[in-house]
């Protein structure tokens, strides 16, 4: 039998230890944030948001070098991968919270979370298998399909748990003056759900903008803009996190700096959608 | 609009029905209208929302198909255990492929981060859910997110520039020389000091997976019944001894969820993995030389691969990464579907 002495000292040592271990994995993001804005903030310029990387000797010789285009790629390839993936997204999950007695149901879900715990490389070399491979070429497009597979899963979680919150009274009532199902999820359900709606797709392009993975053979890369409008989409076009990995393993100092830069714009649009989409949610819960 | 409807579907409906011999083309309309507008409505809605839905079970079926049949050159020419157990992965000279070196350092540098991450992400859930105050709590939470919501490029940036120089000149650097100053035989089994290699790229995985064990393990600690706390608190338990005897043993299935989810990140976490890992395909590997993974393979070469079965060699490696993650991913839903925890949360 333990003292209650002993069992008050094990307490102290295990909030101690419990304690430690929540800074220690709290640390390493600390440092990460602060190292990407310490050592990017140097290369955030006018000429950051105006001009193109260009060959390396660009950057060498001093001449102004930025990532326009790559912002500009990052842009047009996720809204891309957004209308993809919303429609089939929102589907899945109306499906998944309106009609839960239905067959494929239970499939459905765990074919979902399967799909959203697949390792992104694979989605990449989905949508390369796809749409690279018939249309002879990396472009804009290609990226957009991998990453509305990358979406797709979470926008129809989120979209369910939406939908969830909805109590059912309100679709009973909707039933009850005589609405037959479909208008009470088209007129009722989704709209009340709409914040909800929001912070999935912010959820989904703050978890796709980041995925480097499956852009190294879809989209490709580019180290300039674009010379003919449609070559944002069906030409090879440049990502911030496939043209991060290129800078930190390319050999030019100066790139580097670059792709701290890009780490910085990258951060900022992953924790300003988050951020949104956490703001949406408790206004309206 | 809305009242006009009710009105016509709702109020005049029954009148449609008794007035059998006569019905004038207006009210045929309306009958017709509302047999569109409910019965067919209904249907067509019902069948366009399955149709949209089942894309998502059709990407996962087209997923395995397309990886098998780009994959299937390497898979027959080397038979399905052939390849995998292939210890040769070759594309400049022999042209020989095989798998076995890939799946072996992924589940090295897998398990391992789950072995480093286990004890401080159950901390973690423990400390908010149970210790801390809930402004704190919430805070901590976010920023568990965050460290999950953070692009893995961005930790690999971090890893080769500050993490695997530091790690090298603070401890690999010290350690393989006092090996070669005791014990000289072992140095080949510790490996290279350079710095990019398991060791490193397995306590980046260990930082990058905290926050998927800890978030289903806080869920699952908030199901846990307050009677089940107060009982062990009106025994006489400290705080920690409830958290021990009523609180874990309770919510070990979402802790096992959250393990196997965990386990699936970790399996096919790629960019940070292929930064740090330093690249090298072949066996034997040393405890912190460079070694690969079965995505970091197929980063790295697939857009160098020129030789068709080289292509379709790394597809074929894909294939075997989407079995894997497959098995693991449904293990964790049957956990989740078993302890009856609805894993919601997106983040």
């Amino acid at each position: 039998m333990k003292t209650l002495k002993r069992r008050y000292l094990h307490e102290k040592i295990m909030i101690t230890f419990i304690a430690f271990n929540t800074v220690a994995v709290l640390t390493p993001l600390i440092i990460i944030l602060v190292y990407v804005f310490v050592q990017g903030i140097g290369a955030i310029n006018l000429d950051f948001f105006t001009q193109e990387l260009g060959s390396p000797s660009r950057a060498m010789t001093g001449r102004p070098t930025g990532l326009v285009h790559t912002i500009i790629g990052t842009l047009v390839v996720d809204a891309l991968a957004i209308l993809i993936a919303l429609p089939f997204g929102i589907g899945a999950g109306v499906m998944l919270s309106e009609y839960p007695d239905h067959k494929l149901n239970p499939v459905m879900r765990v074919m979902n979370d399967t799909l959203n715990g697949m390792p992104a490389v694979l989605k990449g070399l989905l949508a390369w298998a796809l749409v690279v491979k018939p249309m002879g070429g990396f472009s804009g497009l290609s990226g957009g399909v991998a990453l509305a597979v990358v979406m797709l899963p979470i926008i129809a979680r989120s979209t369910e748990s939406a939908l969830m919150n909805i109590p059912w009274s309100i679709r009973e009532a909707g039933l009850a003056i005589g609405l037959p199902r479909w208008r009470v999820i088209a007129s009722v359900v989704i709209p009340a759900s709409k914040a909800g709606l929001v912070t999935g797709v912010l959820i989904a392009f703050a978890r796709a903008v980041g995925e480097a993975a499956p852009l190294l053979f879809t989209s490709f890369g580019n180290n300039y803009k674009s010379s003919y409008l449609l070559g944002w989409t069906f030409g090879p076009v440049d990502t911030l996190p496939q043209r991060l990995y290129s800078l930190a393993i390319s050999p030019y100092p100066e790139w580097h700096q670059l792709g701290w830069a890009a780490g910085i714009v990258l951060l900022f649009f992953v924790i300003v959608s988050f951020a949104i989409a956490r703001i949406v949610v408790r206004e309206k819960y | 609009m809305k009242k006009r409807e009710t009105d016509g579907s709702v109020l005049k409906e029954p009148n449609v029905k008794y007035q059998t011999s006569q019905t004038t083309l207006s009210e045929y309309l309306r009958k017709k209208r509302s047999f569109i507008y409910r019965t067919l409505g209904d249907r067509l809605f019902s069948y366009f929302i399955f149709a949209l839905g089942f894309i998502v079970i059709l990407t996962t079926i087209v997923m395995a198909i397309v990886l098998y049949k780009d994959g299937a050159e390497a898979i027959k020419r080397y038979g399905f255990f052939g390849f995998l157990f292939g210890r040769v992965w070759d594309p400049a000279m022999k042209i020989e492929f095989g798998a076995f070196p890939f799946i072996v350092g992924t589940l090295i540098t897998s398990i391992g981060s789950l072995a480093i991450s286990f004890v401080p992400a159950l901390a973690v859930a423990i400390f908010t859910a149970e210790y801390s105050p809930r402004w704190l709590a919430h805070i901590i939470d976010n920023l568990t997110n965050l460290i999950a919501a953070i692009p893995s490029v961005i930790i690999g940036l971090w890893g080769i520039f500050v993490f695997a120089p530091w790690m090298r000149d603070t401890f690999y650097m010290n350690i393989y020389m006092w090996i070669l100053d005791n014990n000289p035989s072992f140095a080949p089994i510790f490996g290279n000091p350079i710095g990019y290699g398991i060791a490193t790229a397995t306590i980046i995985l260990a930082i990058m997976i905290v926050p998927y064990t800890t978030v289903l393990t806080v869920d699952a600690f908030k199901k846990v019944p307050k009677e089940q706390r107060e009982a062990a608190y009106a025994l006489g338990a400290t705080k920690w001894e409830v958290v021990k005897m009523a609180v874990i043993p309770y919510a070990r299935g979402g802790i096992l969820a959250g393990v196997m989810l965990s386990f699936g990140r970790a399996i096919g976490e790629t960019m940070a993995v292929a930064m740090l890992i330093g690249n090298k395909n072949n066996l034997p590997f040393s405890i912190i030389g460079p070694a690969s993974t079965m995505p970091s393979v197929i980063v790295n070469e697939f857009r160098e691969a020129v030789e068709n079965i080289h292509l379709s060699s790394l597809i074929a490696v894909g294939f075997y990464l989407f079995i894997i993650s497959l098995v693991v991913n449904l293990i964790a839903a049957y956990i989740q579907r078993k302890f009856s925890l609805t894993g919601a949360r997106t983040v």
